[in-house]
């Protein structure tokens, strides 16, 4: 019997999995994707919130405000991106500034730091292309952005390098108690655990219920975005959020720390966890707003559109708790990666609580090399790699300038891909401008060299999401 | 007496051709036409539709090579000539121009190399 | 290796890519005199995107007979070869420097740097890929470019479905409805925004009608479905204003959508270069030699304006190619600049401008579909000369002849040269 179960590969299961593993407590994540990062990890507006959002008291507040001190150092011992760019929400009318005002008393009342009132000269000084309809702005000096399934990755696969297991295709349909813990079973293995913690994101009621516990509900909310070619990622520096109102919280509009802008997401409440579609009304209302907060968008110059899937709890805040050694993390909506290092703590807690016996893991190496490591050094470095191994200089994604070496590493490097996404999340081939139209069929190539399966094996993204459906000539 | 428009093929200029058809099907004349190629495709087309075949062959190695026909069959044997080309496996180290069916079917084409396998 | 200091190469003249613009032009430097070239190839062999191109239609202006894309390209491959041009495949360049020293890599010499005389710019084009396109709906595998899915067909011999709805009718769209075809795939339908075909009208009858595959135009792909692998698609009918009607709207059950939405020639080594680019064509501005606003860097091919003929890229090449010997040499002589304007009936020119008076073929291409038109240049208010044409249609490139004469006149009218349509 392992000590821990983690139930969910995302960027709060990542978290909570890696923070275990530094306690010393044996650990197995189990992920009904094939992949990690799969469900609102994937697709978010990327963004480490300063945490005037949250209403003063709420476990939202308290966790995103710690996630978002803990988040620069966190992301950095894990070779992950990260970026303090400071955020903007802005305001259209008096009304939006009296909303404004009210944001930044309750961030002071939260403890964030460094937060203030812009004028719209104040605004132009800094983001030239704001709208012209912008009259005022709350500033965030503190908030900034991240690659949210790169730290989801760099977690769980910082996690399986000390010791934690990762299981994937592992759908969790039944939970027993069993003397000193649980048997949490899919259809054909069961793991044996002291704790359980339940990751499921959309999904965690249902797995919550599968314990018995049926205190909360989670409903799926769609969120639509687009995302724009590097060519637009300077249009603006801060993250800019529009101000909430009647009409719901808005859309922001971002670079990204790779460089793109990112607009979205709209905000739908939907029956289908599943349904990750985009909407036509979705995306023009996206394209909509993000033009009256920021000028001069190429939408032309879109190179994809997706939808996040959030997890709304109906508690209102996060749905954090213990009970007989099961803890729940469910209704993680926004402020969720914010807060993931914080809630990994605070879950640690609760275990502890529950009589977990923790110490830390004298071996545990918390660092990880950065997954694009290769990019960020100098000529003279990569001509040395290059010497070692010459798949370095032999690139393959023509817009990203991604090496036959970054991707070989990325499929030996946990967590390791099985499918042309899983290698896209982790090297960037694929993710430019062209999409993956030139480097796909290299993709395929390598992935069933290096996994030794046949080339019509490989998938998109796991299931029967086939690239090829067979060969030419046997029809 | 019937006019039949055609598309021609055999340049990119696409050519809108008429030919103007006897009672037995013959073509009388052909207009439209820039050049007398033109009016030969009308001719067939009318009559007896060619067209070269492109498409590959899988060669021993596993890999496919490109081939066509090297002149154009009847159209309607397009879907017999590729069931040929699809049962057919070829030698490695294939040239450009080189010989993989020859007299396909019987129609005076050969299937060759495009392309150096 | 050398593992300390990057390796510093040079060449008299460095082309950009080795497809048919660069090898065309290789070849034409070669002819002027030039030896010390180099060609910088991407894929592991000369010529480009025609070797996947297995189609034939190639060649008939250049060669005066019919070639499929791989014969073509072997054509100058054999050249290239034959006159011992120097080149390097699997070889990625990476930035270009106004001051022409060119940074590439590869794995023999790692990241390295070729200190160039001139440099020709012949990368290409590539796909509009779907996210531009802003289809709704779900993001399954089964959704590629037609020439992605060319590349899985004809270069690896795997096929990427059975049921296949094509959006576009740009020509690989319409190869690839055939490819298809005679693979054993059923090709549903191909639909096209526009009230026209973006293809030409012989790939219209050989492609689509020798086989029954219906043309929709004015129609789009509205909805995309499908979990893990593409299910189907909803397409419909678009108004004038090309909005989808949803009463039009309708199923079709499919596993592959193929895209064929337009080529975009790929500038970003030239952007990042600081050469000016055509809004329009996305290419870069340049003269009658194809010369940009760079001195002794040079564009052909596709990758300053998508063609519709490899046969029209070899011959731009070509310009291109001799034009930068005279470069090398010193003897490139600039001395007027004229500008060349469109009306907007005609979209977009190359050359954008001119520095010589000379005879000079000016390539264009139309906005819409227009009948009985009066090709007309002018200059201020002088009309210059005119020609008359049946039809025109943006997916077919047109050609004016510009003489001396003209250039001459505009010249001292000291105004641009317009070219438009009446």
């Amino acid at each position: 019997m392992i000590d821990v179960a983690v139930i969910g590969a995302g960027v709060v299961g990542g978290a909570v999995a890696r923070e275990l593993t530094r306690m010393g407590l044996s650990l197995t994540i189990l992920e009904k994707n094939s992949d990690v990062a799969m469900g609102a990890t994937r697709a978010n507006s990327a963004i480490v919130h300063a945490g005037f959002d949250a209403k003063e008291g709420t476990l939202k507040a308290l966790l995103n405000v710690r996630g978002s001190k803990m988040m620069e150092s966190y992301a950095k011992e894990l070779g992950v991106k990260y970026k303090r760019n400071g955020s903007l929400v802005v305001g259209f009318s008096d009304e939006d500034r009296a909303t404004l005002e009210e944001l930044l008393e309750r961030g002071k009342k939260n403890g964030v730091e460094g937060l203030r009132i812009l004028s719209r000269d104040e605004i132009l000084a800094i983001e030239p292309n704001i709208g012209d309809g912008v009259t005022v702005a709350l500033e965030a000096p503190t908030g900034a952005i991240i690659c949210p399934y790169e730290l989801c990755m760099a977690s769980v696969g910082n996690a399986i390098d000390n010791g934690a297991e990762l299981k994937l295709d592992f759908e969790v349909k039944k939970i027993e108690k069993t003397e000193g813990g649980y048997a949490v079973s899919s259809d054909s293995e069961t793991v044996l655990a002291k704790y359980v913690v339940n990751c499921a994101g959309v999904y965690s009621d249902e797995v919550a219920a599968l314990s018995g516990d049926d205190s909360f509900t989670v409903m799926a909310r769609r969120g639509e975005y687009m995302l724009l070619d590097k060519e637009c990622g300077s249009l603006v520096s801060h993250t800019i959020f529009r101000c909430p109102s009647k009409m719901g919280k808005g859309i922001l509009v971002s670079p990204t720390v790779d460089g793109n802008l990112i607009l979205g997401p709209t905000a739908e409440n939907i029956d289908d966890k599943e349904d990750k579609s985009t909407t036509a009304a979705g995306l023009s209302k996206v394209r909509m707003q993000a033009g009256e907060q920021v000028k001069g968008i190429n939408f032309g110059k879109t190179i994809t559109s997706f939808t996040g899937l959030r997890s709304v709890g109906s508690t209102g805040d996060f749905i954090i708790n213990e009970k007989d050694g099961f803890v729940n993390c469910a209704g993680i909506e926004s402020p969720g990666l914010s807060s993931a290092p914080a809630i990994a703590e605070y879950v640690r807690d609760l275990l502890k609580g529950a009589g977990a016996i923790l110490s830390e893991k004298a071996d545990f190496c918390g660092k990880r090399k950065p997954m694009h490591y290769f990019k960020e050094l100098s000529v003279d470095e990569k001509n040395e790699l290059i010497a070692k191994n010459p798949a370095f200089a032999h690139i393959i994604c023509r817009c990203e300038l991604v090496s036959e070496g970054e991707i070989v590493v990325a499929i030996h490097t946990n967590p390791k891909p099985r499918d042309v996404d899983g290698v896209k999340r982790r090297t960037r081939s694929g993710m430019g401008r062209c999409q993956g139209g030139f480097c796909s069929p290299y993709v395929v190539e390598i992935l069933a060299r290096e996994l030794g399966i046949d080339y019509t094996d490989v998938t998109k993204s796991g299931g029967k999401s086939f690239i090829n459906v067979g060969k030419t000539k046997e029809v | 007496m019937k006019i039949r428009e055609l598309t021609c093929i055999v340049c990119p200029r696409g050519c809108a051709l008429k030919a103007e058809l006897g009672e037995g099907g013959e073509v009388l004349s052909v207009s439209g036409n820039l050049c007398p190629r033109g009016k030969t495709y009308a001719i067939d087309e009318c009559t007896n539709p060619m067209r070269v075949v492109t498409s590959t062959v899988r060669c021993e190695s596993g890999a496919v090579v490109s081939c066509k026909t090297s002149r154009s069959i009847p159209k309607g044997m397009i879907f017999d000539v590729m069931k040929e080309i699809n049962r057919t496996v070829a030698c490695d180290g294939l040239k450009i121009g080189d010989v993989i069916i020859e007299n396909v079917l019987g129609t005076g084409a050969d299937i060759i190399a495009t392309s150096m396998g | 290796m050398n593992t300390k200091a990057t390796k510093e190469l040079s060449a008299e003249l460095v082309i950009v890519g080795g497809g048919p613009a660069g090898m065309a032009a290789a070849v034409a430097a070669y002819e002027e005199g030039i030896r010390d070239i180099l060609i910088l190839e991407r894929d592991d062999n000369l010529g480009g995107i025609l070797r996947q191109c297995i189609h034939n239609g190639f060649g008939l202006h250049r060669f005066g007979e019919e070639l499929t894309g791989p014969e073509y390209a072997y054509r100058y491959e054999k050249m290239v070869r034959e006159l011992n041009i120097p080149f390097m495949t699997d070889t990625m360049v990476t930035a270009i420097s106004p001051e022409r020293v060119v940074t590439a890599q590869n794995t023999e010499y790692g990241i390295f740097t070729v200190k160039a005389g001139a440099v020709i710019l012949a990368m290409g084009c590539r796909e509009r890929p779907k996210g531009a396109l802003n289809i709704a709906g779900t993001r399954p595998a089964g959704i590629y470019t037609a020439g992605t899915a060319q590349k899985f067909v004809n270069m690896k011999g795997y096929m990427p479905g059975k049921e296949v709805v094509i959006l576009g009718s740009g020509d690989i769209g319409l190869i690839m409805a055939r490819r298809m075809t005679l693979e054993g795939a059923k090709v549903k339908a191909v639909c096209e925004l526009m009230p026209y075909s973006g293809g030409l009208a012989r790939n219209i009858e050989q492609c689509l009608n020798d086989f029954g595959i219906p043309l929709m135009l004015s129609h789009t792909v509205v909805e995309i479905h499908g979990k893990d692998r593409l299910e189907g698609v909803t397409i419909g009918k678009v108004d004038e204003a090309r909005r989808p009607i949803p009463e039009t709207f309708e199923y079709i059950p499919c596993d592959t959508l193929l895209l064929s939405c337009g080529l975009i020639p790929e500038n970003e080594l030239t952007k990042d270069a600081g050469i000016e680019l055509d809004r329009i064509t996305n290419g870069a501005v340049v003269d009658g030699d194809r010369e940009t606003d760079i001195p002794g860097v040079f564009a052909c091919g596709n990758v300053l304006h998508v063609h519709d003929l490899v046969d029209y890229v070899s011959e731009e090449a070509a310009i291109a190619g001799k034009a930068a010997v005279r470069f090398i040499r010193g003897e490139g002589k600039k001395d007027i600049s004229v500008q060349v304007k469109c009306d907007g009936k005609v979209r977009y020119t190359v050359p954008q401008r001119l520095t010589e008076i000379a005879d000079t073929r000016i390539y264009f291409r139309v906005a819409d579909v227009y009948r009985d038109m009066k090709v007309t240049v002018r200059a201020g208010d002088t009309v210059l000369y005119q020609k008359k044409k049946q039809k025109l249609a943006p997916g077919e490139m047109e050609t004016v002849e510009l003489t001396r004469d003209m250039i001459d006149k505009a010249q001292g009218l000291g105004a641009p040269i317009e070219i438009g349509l009446i």
